[in-house]
Protein backbone atom coordinates (compact mmCIF):
# COMPACT_ATOMS: atom_id res chain seq x y z
CA UNK A 1 0.00 0.00 0.00
CA UNK A 2 2.83 2.12 0.97
CA UNK A 3 4.55 1.71 -2.57
CA UNK A 4 1.24 3.14 -4.03
CA UNK A 5 1.04 5.84 -2.10
CA UNK A 6 4.54 7.09 -2.54
CA UNK A 7 3.73 6.43 -6.70
CA UNK A 8 1.23 8.90 -6.50
CA UNK A 9 2.19 11.74 -4.14
CA UNK A 10 5.40 11.03 -5.77
CA UNK A 11 4.46 11.59 -9.83
CA UNK A 12 2.15 14.31 -8.38
CA UNK A 13 4.37 16.95 -5.96
CA UNK A 14 7.17 15.47 -5.57
CA UNK A 15 8.73 14.42 -8.58
CA UNK A 16 6.24 16.16 -10.79
CA UNK A 17 6.68 15.24 -14.51
CA UNK A 18 7.48 18.96 -15.13
CA UNK A 19 8.98 21.29 -12.41
CA UNK A 20 11.54 18.42 -11.55
CA UNK A 21 12.23 15.77 -14.47
CA UNK A 22 11.46 17.97 -17.36
CA UNK A 23 9.60 15.91 -19.32
CA UNK A 24 6.87 17.58 -21.65
CA UNK A 25 8.60 21.12 -21.47
CA UNK A 26 7.77 21.73 -25.00
CA UNK A 27 3.67 21.52 -24.60
CA UNK A 28 4.18 23.01 -21.29
CA UNK A 29 5.82 26.30 -23.06
CA UNK A 30 3.74 26.25 -25.41
CA UNK A 31 0.13 25.52 -25.17
CA UNK A 32 -0.01 27.05 -21.53
CA UNK A 33 -1.08 31.00 -22.82
CA UNK A 34 -4.83 30.48 -21.41
CA UNK A 35 -6.23 27.70 -18.72
CA UNK A 36 -8.67 26.45 -20.61
CA UNK A 37 -6.57 25.43 -23.30
CA UNK A 38 -4.30 24.04 -20.46
CA UNK A 39 -7.02 22.14 -18.97
CA UNK A 40 -7.83 20.70 -22.14
CA UNK A 41 -4.02 19.38 -23.27
CA UNK A 42 -3.69 18.32 -19.53
CA UNK A 43 -7.03 16.08 -19.83
CA UNK A 44 -5.68 14.58 -22.91
CA UNK A 45 -2.24 14.23 -21.88
CA UNK A 46 -3.85 12.21 -18.87
CA UNK A 47 -5.72 9.70 -21.18
CA UNK A 48 -2.94 9.23 -23.18
CA UNK A 49 -0.68 8.32 -20.56
CA UNK A 50 -2.46 5.93 -18.84
CA UNK A 51 -3.43 4.07 -21.55
CA UNK A 52 0.50 4.35 -22.86
CA UNK A 53 1.44 2.71 -19.69
CA UNK A 54 -0.70 -0.17 -19.58
CA UNK A 55 -0.08 -0.84 -23.36
CA UNK A 56 4.06 -0.48 -23.08
CA UNK A 57 3.67 -2.60 -20.18
CA UNK A 58 1.68 -5.63 -21.93
CA UNK A 59 4.18 -4.97 -24.73
CA UNK A 60 7.64 -4.61 -22.84
CA UNK A 61 6.41 -7.92 -20.58
CA UNK A 62 4.83 -10.38 -22.93
CA UNK A 63 6.85 -9.43 -26.23
CA UNK A 64 10.03 -7.91 -25.60
CA UNK A 65 11.02 -9.55 -22.96
CA UNK A 66 10.45 -13.01 -24.39
CA UNK A 67 11.87 -12.55 -27.62
CA UNK A 68 14.63 -10.78 -25.59
CA UNK A 69 14.56 -8.04 -27.88
CA UNK A 70 14.78 -5.17 -24.93
CA UNK A 71 17.12 -3.12 -27.57
CA UNK A 72 13.85 -2.79 -29.82
CA UNK A 73 12.08 -0.98 -26.73
CA UNK A 74 12.55 2.41 -27.81
CA UNK A 75 11.40 1.81 -31.46
CA UNK A 76 8.53 -0.51 -30.07
CA UNK A 77 7.04 2.51 -27.53
CA UNK A 78 7.50 5.18 -29.91
CA UNK A 79 5.27 2.89 -32.46
CA UNK A 80 2.88 2.01 -29.47
CA UNK A 81 2.28 5.59 -28.94
CA UNK A 82 2.21 7.02 -32.08
CA UNK A 83 -0.60 4.34 -33.26
CA UNK A 84 -2.28 4.74 -29.76
CA UNK A 85 -2.81 8.45 -30.04
CA UNK A 86 -4.21 7.71 -33.76
CA UNK A 87 -6.82 5.36 -32.71
CA UNK A 88 -7.53 7.42 -29.64
CA UNK A 89 -8.48 10.03 -31.91
CA UNK A 90 -10.09 8.25 -34.60
CA UNK A 91 -12.43 6.50 -31.36
CA UNK A 92 -13.17 9.37 -29.69
CA UNK A 93 -14.24 11.27 -32.78
CA UNK A 94 -16.59 8.67 -33.72
CA UNK A 95 -18.05 7.93 -30.73
CA UNK A 96 -18.06 11.49 -28.28
CA UNK A 97 -17.94 14.23 -31.07
CA UNK A 98 -18.05 16.72 -28.23
CA UNK A 99 -15.06 14.83 -26.25
CA UNK A 100 -13.52 15.39 -30.04
CA UNK A 101 -13.93 19.06 -30.46
CA UNK A 102 -12.17 19.53 -27.26
CA UNK A 103 -9.42 17.38 -27.10
CA UNK A 104 -9.25 17.14 -30.56
CA UNK A 105 -6.35 19.32 -31.51
CA UNK A 106 -4.46 18.32 -28.65
CA UNK A 107 -4.24 14.49 -29.42
CA UNK A 108 -2.15 14.79 -32.27
CA UNK A 109 0.79 17.03 -30.59
CA UNK A 110 0.57 14.26 -27.97
CA UNK A 111 2.87 11.55 -29.84
CA UNK A 112 6.22 13.68 -29.72
CA UNK A 113 5.36 14.56 -25.99
CA UNK A 114 8.25 13.30 -24.22
CA UNK A 115 6.21 13.22 -21.33
CA UNK A 116 4.36 10.19 -22.77
CA UNK A 117 7.39 8.23 -23.86
CA UNK A 118 9.13 9.26 -20.65
CA UNK A 119 6.80 7.52 -18.64
CA UNK A 120 6.77 4.64 -20.54
CA UNK A 121 10.47 4.21 -20.38
CA UNK A 122 10.45 4.79 -16.45
CA UNK A 123 8.39 2.24 -15.80
CA UNK A 124 10.43 0.06 -17.32
CA UNK A 125 13.44 1.20 -15.78
CA UNK A 126 11.44 1.09 -11.79
CA UNK A 127 10.28 -1.97 -12.43
CA UNK A 128 6.63 -1.51 -11.73
CA UNK A 129 3.63 -3.89 -12.82
CA UNK A 130 1.06 -3.53 -14.50
CA UNK A 131 -1.54 -1.68 -11.82
CA UNK A 132 1.77 0.46 -10.40
CA UNK A 133 2.96 1.43 -14.11
CA UNK A 134 -0.74 2.73 -14.92
CA UNK A 135 -1.05 4.56 -11.67
CA UNK A 136 2.05 6.28 -12.41
CA UNK A 137 1.39 6.95 -16.18
CA UNK A 138 -2.44 8.48 -14.26
CA UNK A 139 -0.76 10.22 -11.50
CA UNK A 140 2.49 11.66 -13.79
CA UNK A 141 -0.41 13.41 -16.12
CA UNK A 142 -2.27 14.90 -13.15
CA UNK A 143 1.06 16.30 -12.05
CA UNK A 144 1.49 17.99 -15.84
CA UNK A 145 -2.05 18.71 -15.74
CA UNK A 146 -1.45 20.83 -12.65
CA UNK A 147 1.79 22.12 -13.33
CA UNK A 148 0.47 23.33 -16.64
CA UNK A 149 -2.51 24.99 -15.55
CA UNK A 150 -0.80 26.97 -12.93
CA UNK A 151 1.49 28.30 -15.51
CA UNK A 152 -0.90 29.46 -17.88
CA UNK A 153 -2.98 30.99 -14.69
CA UNK A 154 0.57 33.49 -14.34
CA UNK A 155 0.78 34.07 -18.00
CA UNK A 156 -2.58 35.18 -18.39
CA UNK A 157 -1.86 37.88 -15.31
CA UNK A 158 1.78 38.76 -17.23
CA UNK A 159 0.94 42.36 -18.60
CA UNK A 160 3.42 42.45 -21.17
CA UNK A 161 3.95 46.44 -21.22
CA UNK A 162 5.52 46.00 -17.72
CA UNK A 163 8.26 43.10 -19.07
CA UNK A 164 11.31 44.57 -20.74
CA UNK A 165 11.42 43.65 -24.23
CA UNK A 166 14.15 41.38 -24.24
CA UNK A 167 12.10 39.03 -21.83
CA UNK A 168 9.02 39.26 -23.81
CA UNK A 169 7.21 36.06 -24.97
CA UNK A 170 9.55 32.69 -23.79
CA UNK A 171 12.31 34.34 -20.92
CA UNK A 172 9.45 35.70 -18.74
CA UNK A 173 7.68 32.20 -18.78
CA UNK A 174 10.81 30.34 -18.38
CA UNK A 175 11.16 33.04 -15.35
CA UNK A 176 7.97 32.19 -13.96
CA UNK A 177 8.21 28.40 -14.50
CA UNK A 178 11.55 29.10 -12.43
CA UNK A 179 9.29 30.28 -9.75
CA UNK A 180 6.23 27.26 -9.63
CA UNK A 181 9.50 25.17 -9.69
CA UNK A 182 10.99 26.47 -6.81
CA UNK A 183 7.62 25.83 -4.91
CA UNK A 184 7.31 22.79 -6.07
CA UNK A 185 11.41 21.85 -4.83
CA UNK A 186 9.56 22.52 -1.40
CA UNK A 187 7.92 19.17 -1.97
CA UNK A 188 11.05 17.52 -2.13
CA UNK A 189 12.22 14.47 0.71
CA UNK A 190 8.01 14.44 1.20
CA UNK A 191 7.26 11.45 3.32
CA UNK A 192 10.80 10.11 2.49
CA UNK A 193 10.00 9.88 -1.22
CA UNK A 194 13.45 10.40 -3.47
CA UNK B 1 26.40 28.92 -55.15
CA UNK B 2 29.07 28.09 -52.32
CA UNK B 3 27.89 30.93 -50.22
CA UNK B 4 24.43 28.92 -50.39
CA UNK B 5 25.84 26.04 -49.06
CA UNK B 6 27.48 28.04 -46.20
CA UNK B 7 24.62 29.76 -44.91
CA UNK B 8 22.64 26.74 -45.23
CA UNK B 9 25.60 25.35 -42.50
CA UNK B 10 25.35 28.81 -40.51
CA UNK B 11 21.95 28.93 -39.97
CA UNK B 12 21.60 26.45 -37.50
CA UNK B 13 24.34 28.22 -35.26
CA UNK B 14 23.45 31.68 -35.27
CA UNK B 15 19.86 32.68 -37.18
CA UNK B 16 18.25 29.97 -36.46
CA UNK B 17 19.56 28.68 -33.11
CA UNK B 18 17.00 25.88 -32.00
CA UNK B 19 17.60 26.10 -28.90
CA UNK B 20 17.17 30.24 -28.50
CA UNK B 21 15.82 31.62 -31.50
CA UNK B 22 13.33 28.36 -32.16
CA UNK B 23 12.76 27.12 -28.97
CA UNK B 24 12.78 23.56 -29.82
CA UNK B 25 14.08 20.42 -27.56
CA UNK B 26 13.75 22.03 -24.33
CA UNK B 27 13.25 19.12 -22.25
CA UNK B 28 17.28 17.99 -22.79
CA UNK B 29 18.05 21.42 -23.06
CA UNK B 30 16.76 21.78 -19.03
CA UNK B 31 17.37 18.42 -17.79
CA UNK B 32 20.94 17.17 -18.92
CA UNK B 33 22.87 20.85 -18.42
CA UNK B 34 23.40 20.69 -14.72
CA UNK B 35 26.90 20.15 -15.63
CA UNK B 36 29.05 21.25 -18.92
CA UNK B 37 29.96 17.99 -19.91
CA UNK B 38 26.66 16.53 -19.98
CA UNK B 39 25.62 19.17 -22.19
CA UNK B 40 28.50 18.53 -24.80
CA UNK B 41 27.85 15.11 -24.29
CA UNK B 42 23.53 15.25 -25.51
CA UNK B 43 24.66 17.70 -27.73
CA UNK B 44 26.98 15.57 -30.10
CA UNK B 45 24.20 12.22 -29.57
CA UNK B 46 21.71 14.56 -30.85
CA UNK B 47 24.22 16.21 -33.43
CA UNK B 48 24.85 12.72 -35.01
CA UNK B 49 20.98 11.34 -34.74
CA UNK B 50 20.11 14.75 -36.74
CA UNK B 51 23.23 14.58 -39.15
CA UNK B 52 22.19 10.73 -39.80
CA UNK B 53 18.14 11.14 -40.16
CA UNK B 54 18.18 14.03 -42.30
CA UNK B 55 20.40 11.82 -44.98
CA UNK B 56 18.47 9.30 -44.75
CA UNK B 57 14.89 11.28 -44.88
CA UNK B 58 16.53 13.21 -47.67
CA UNK B 59 17.39 9.81 -49.53
CA UNK B 60 14.42 8.42 -49.01
CA UNK B 61 12.14 11.22 -49.61
CA UNK B 62 10.52 10.24 -53.05
CA UNK B 63 9.64 6.38 -51.45
CA UNK B 64 7.99 7.22 -48.55
CA UNK B 65 4.05 8.31 -49.31
CA UNK B 66 3.46 11.30 -47.75
CA UNK B 67 1.29 9.99 -45.45
CA UNK B 68 2.79 8.01 -43.43
CA UNK B 69 5.36 10.24 -43.56
CA UNK B 70 5.80 11.39 -39.89
CA UNK B 71 6.17 6.92 -38.71
CA UNK B 72 8.29 6.87 -41.21
CA UNK B 73 10.70 9.48 -39.80
CA UNK B 74 10.02 8.32 -36.81
CA UNK B 75 10.86 5.14 -36.96
CA UNK B 76 14.59 6.29 -39.11
CA UNK B 77 14.89 8.60 -36.21
CA UNK B 78 14.59 5.85 -33.34
CA UNK B 79 16.71 3.42 -35.01
CA UNK B 80 19.37 5.58 -35.16
CA UNK B 81 18.79 6.72 -31.50
CA UNK B 82 19.00 2.92 -30.39
CA UNK B 83 22.57 2.97 -32.26
CA UNK B 84 23.87 6.09 -29.98
CA UNK B 85 22.10 4.41 -26.64
CA UNK B 86 23.94 0.77 -27.59
CA UNK B 87 27.42 2.30 -28.87
CA UNK B 88 27.26 4.73 -25.56
CA UNK B 89 26.32 1.70 -23.07
CA UNK B 90 29.34 0.24 -24.40
CA UNK B 91 31.82 2.26 -24.78
CA UNK B 92 30.62 5.56 -22.73
CA UNK B 93 28.74 4.09 -19.14
CA UNK B 94 28.92 6.43 -17.12
CA UNK B 95 27.87 9.19 -19.20
CA UNK B 96 25.25 6.93 -20.34
CA UNK B 97 24.18 6.36 -16.55
CA UNK B 98 24.52 10.73 -16.49
CA UNK B 99 21.93 11.25 -19.48
CA UNK B 100 19.56 8.55 -18.18
CA UNK B 101 16.15 8.55 -19.49
CA UNK B 102 17.15 11.42 -21.70
CA UNK B 103 19.15 9.24 -24.32
CA UNK B 104 16.14 7.24 -25.45
CA UNK B 105 13.96 10.41 -25.67
CA UNK B 106 16.21 11.80 -28.00
CA UNK B 107 13.42 10.32 -30.26
CA UNK B 108 10.73 12.55 -29.65
CA UNK B 109 13.27 15.81 -29.53
CA UNK B 110 11.50 17.93 -31.34
CA UNK B 111 13.95 19.20 -33.46
CA UNK B 112 14.48 16.24 -35.31
CA UNK B 113 11.76 15.60 -36.81
CA UNK B 114 10.89 19.27 -37.10
CA UNK B 115 14.61 19.50 -39.42
CA UNK B 116 13.04 15.99 -41.26
CA UNK B 117 9.28 17.83 -41.75
CA UNK B 118 10.85 21.19 -42.96
CA UNK B 119 14.56 20.65 -44.31
CA UNK B 120 15.17 16.98 -45.03
CA UNK B 121 11.77 16.19 -46.69
CA UNK B 122 11.73 19.09 -49.42
CA UNK B 123 16.36 19.20 -49.63
CA UNK B 124 18.74 17.32 -51.43
CA UNK B 125 21.19 15.01 -49.66
CA UNK B 126 24.45 17.03 -49.17
CA UNK B 127 21.94 20.40 -48.17
CA UNK B 128 20.39 18.06 -45.43
CA UNK B 129 23.62 17.02 -44.12
CA UNK B 130 24.61 20.21 -44.45
CA UNK B 131 21.81 21.27 -42.55
CA UNK B 132 22.18 18.31 -40.15
CA UNK B 133 25.43 19.38 -39.03
CA UNK B 134 24.52 23.43 -38.59
CA UNK B 135 21.74 22.60 -36.04
CA UNK B 136 22.86 20.48 -34.26
CA UNK B 137 26.60 22.24 -33.76
CA UNK B 138 24.17 25.17 -32.94
CA UNK B 139 22.32 23.04 -30.48
CA UNK B 140 25.92 21.70 -28.49
CA UNK B 141 27.39 25.01 -28.58
CA UNK B 142 23.84 26.39 -26.61
CA UNK B 143 23.73 23.22 -24.13
CA UNK B 144 27.21 23.40 -23.03
CA UNK B 145 27.02 27.03 -22.86
CA UNK B 146 24.06 26.61 -20.46
CA UNK B 147 25.75 23.80 -19.38
CA UNK B 148 28.95 26.23 -18.26
CA UNK B 149 26.57 28.98 -16.64
CA UNK B 150 24.83 26.38 -14.30
CA UNK B 151 28.40 24.64 -13.62
CA UNK B 152 29.73 27.53 -12.67
CA UNK B 153 27.21 29.18 -10.75
CA UNK B 154 25.36 25.86 -8.90
CA UNK B 155 28.80 23.52 -8.15
CA UNK B 156 31.47 26.29 -8.97
CA UNK B 157 33.35 23.90 -11.28
CA UNK B 158 34.78 24.26 -15.21
CA UNK B 159 33.86 20.95 -17.16
CA UNK B 160 34.45 19.01 -13.67
CA UNK B 161 37.42 20.93 -12.68
CA UNK B 162 37.12 23.04 -9.35
CA UNK B 163 37.66 26.39 -9.63
CA UNK B 164 39.65 27.63 -6.80
CA UNK B 165 37.57 27.89 -3.52
CA UNK B 166 34.45 28.90 -5.75
CA UNK B 167 32.50 25.37 -4.84
CA UNK B 168 32.55 26.71 -0.83
CA UNK B 169 30.00 29.68 -1.76
CA UNK B 170 28.43 28.25 -4.98
CA UNK B 171 24.43 28.61 -5.14
CA UNK B 172 23.50 24.70 -5.66
CA UNK B 173 20.06 26.52 -6.34
CA UNK B 174 21.60 26.45 -10.22
CA UNK B 175 22.13 23.17 -10.49
CA UNK B 176 18.25 22.54 -9.56
CA UNK B 177 15.86 22.20 -11.59
CA UNK B 178 14.27 26.01 -10.95
CA UNK B 179 17.74 27.03 -11.79
CA UNK B 180 17.69 25.20 -14.88
CA UNK B 181 14.74 27.63 -15.88
CA UNK B 182 16.25 30.47 -14.74
CA UNK B 183 19.47 30.38 -16.54
CA UNK B 184 17.95 29.30 -19.92
CA UNK B 185 15.10 32.62 -19.53
CA UNK B 186 17.88 34.84 -18.55
CA UNK B 187 20.01 33.60 -21.58
CA UNK B 188 17.46 33.65 -24.07
CA UNK B 189 16.72 37.32 -22.98
CA UNK B 190 20.60 38.10 -23.54
CA UNK B 191 20.56 36.83 -26.79
CA UNK B 192 17.22 38.34 -27.71
CA UNK B 193 18.81 41.78 -26.57
CA UNK B 194 22.28 41.05 -28.74
CA UNK B 195 20.28 40.53 -31.67
CA UNK B 196 18.17 43.26 -31.43
CA UNK B 197 21.63 45.86 -31.25
CA UNK B 198 22.16 44.13 -34.30
CA UNK B 199 19.62 44.38 -35.87
CA UNK B 200 19.61 48.15 -34.90
CA UNK B 201 22.71 48.49 -37.20
CA UNK B 202 21.45 47.08 -39.55
CA UNK B 203 18.24 49.24 -40.16
CA UNK B 204 21.41 52.50 -39.43
CA UNK B 205 23.09 51.34 -42.45
CA UNK B 206 20.18 52.01 -44.22
CA UNK B 207 18.31 55.37 -44.17
CA UNK B 208 15.17 53.80 -45.37
CA UNK B 209 14.99 51.77 -42.54
CA UNK B 210 15.30 53.95 -40.27
CA UNK B 211 12.75 56.25 -41.49
CA UNK B 212 10.31 53.05 -41.68
CA UNK B 213 11.50 51.98 -37.60
CA UNK B 214 10.49 55.72 -36.71
CA UNK B 215 7.22 55.30 -38.43
CA UNK B 216 6.56 51.91 -36.05
CA UNK B 217 7.79 53.65 -33.33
Amino acid sequence: MNLYFAIIVGSVFVNNFVLSQFLGICPFLGVSKKTNTALGMGFAVIFVMSLASVFTYIVNEFVLLKLHLEYMQTIAFILIIAALVQSVEIVIKKFSPSLYSALGVYLPLITTNCAVLGVAILNVQKAYNLLQSFLNGLFAGVGFTLAIVLLAGVRERINPKNVPESFRGFPITLIAAALLSMGFSAFSGMFGIS
Amino acid sequence: MRNNKLNILTNGVVKSNPTFRLVLGTCPTLAVTTQALNGLAMGAAVTFVLLCSNVMISILKNVIPDRVRIPAFVVIIATFVTVVQMVMQKFLPSLYEALGVFLPLIVVNCIILARAEAFASCNPVLDSALDGIGMGFGFTLSLTFIGIVRELLGAGSFFGLPIGSLGNVSMTVFILPAGGFLVYGTLMALVNFLTRIAENRKYEKSAEHIASAEKEA
